[in-house]
């Protein structure tokens, strides 16, 4: 099967971006970690980052990198996803469900409010 | 796990972990043999022959955190219990290969699931690695390789909106399309 017709959307998808990301004024970069060893999948980690692509998606949210980690020894707090906005500290958030991903997006993420209910100390 | 999409996904983290630079996964759908296979064949560390005969072991890892590592002996255990085998090959320098087959009419075989998501939250997370994609439905194969695509895309993240939009639908449009032309 051909990929030429999804290489020129691609190419379409990337002008696209280009021109949001001139207009936003980025206050640093943003870095979602979803934890993915055995234990976030076995927990529905998949489904938690679904939630967090499908949210930057919906919302346009531009800037975000979303990378994924091992097991970090906190496996009954699975789904696990850490934050890490600018030079602030990382902050980690423990049994994170698909809908609680998506009010970290937009709290923390968006609005810069960490979600106190759901952080776990390391 | 519920689908053996999630399996594919902890098999590829194992993969990253293993520092593989290129990671091929291939879906094989084939219903005139009643087989369904799945394959992880890695660039990574490998293993010395003694560590690939104990990772079926669920108390062999390489883990730090914790003592035990299920990934792969629920896989293994996944596929005898469908009829099917497990095969782990690995070269120290050269890299790993994990060959899994299950009879697909087996009544415990547990559905495939939602594979786009497995790939394309490997391709967004992991950009540094260069995957390669295969999915076969009886004689229809789809195959995505991501370098065209980040040759397109150059500098950007592949988390920005509208390229995550259009790289799940290049991967879901692909899955369907060979398994539409087989469905009677």
């Amino acid at each position: 099967m051909s990929t030429i017709k999804s290489l020129e959307d691609l190419k379409k998808a990337r002008e696209e971006a280009l021109k949001k990301r001139e207009l936003k004024a980025t206050s640093g970069t943003v870095q979602v970690i979803v934890g993915m060893g055995t234990c976030g999948i076995a927990a529905g980690a998949r489904d938690t980052m679904k939630s967090i692509l499908d949210t930057i998606e919906k919302d346009s949210i531009n800037g975000v990198i979303v990378t994924q980690t091992g097991c970090i020894g906190l496996c009954e707090k699975e789904p696990i996803v850490q934050v890490v906005i600018g030079e602030a500290a990382k902050v980690t958030y423990g049994k994170v469900t698909p809908e609680v991903a998506k009010t970290i997006l937009i709290e923390h993420v968006g609005n810069g409010k960490v979600v106190t209910d759901h952080v776990v100390n390391i | 796990m519920r689908e053996l999409s999630l399996h594919l996904l902890d098999i590829a983290e194992n993969s990253i972990s293993a520092k593989a630079k290129d990671i091929t996964i291939e879906v094989i759908e084939d219903l005139r043999i009643d087989l369904l296979q799945l394959s992880v064949h890695d660039n990574g560390c490998g293993m010395p022959p003694e560590m690939a005969a104990r990772v079926i072991d669920p108390f062999v890892t390489t883990r730090t955190t914790r003592k035990v590592g299920l990934g792969i002996p629920l896989l293994k255990e996944a596929a005898e219990m469908c009829n099917g085998s497990f095969e782990l090959t690995s070269e120290v320098g050269i890299g790993t290969n994990i060959l899994v087959k299950f009879q697909h009419s087996h009544i415990d075989r547990m559905p495939l699931g939602d594979i786009t998501s497995t790939l394309l939250h490997l391709l967004v997370a992991n950009p540094s690695v260069h995957w390669v994609f295969k999915y076969r439905f009886n004689d229809d194969e789809f195959l995505f390789d991501d370098e065209p695509v980040k040759a397109e895309i150059q500098d950007l993240p592949l988390s920005e909106p509208s390229i995550l939009n259009c790289l799940r639908e290049m991967l879901q449009s692909g899955i369907d399309g060979a398994r539409a032309l087989n469905v009677s």
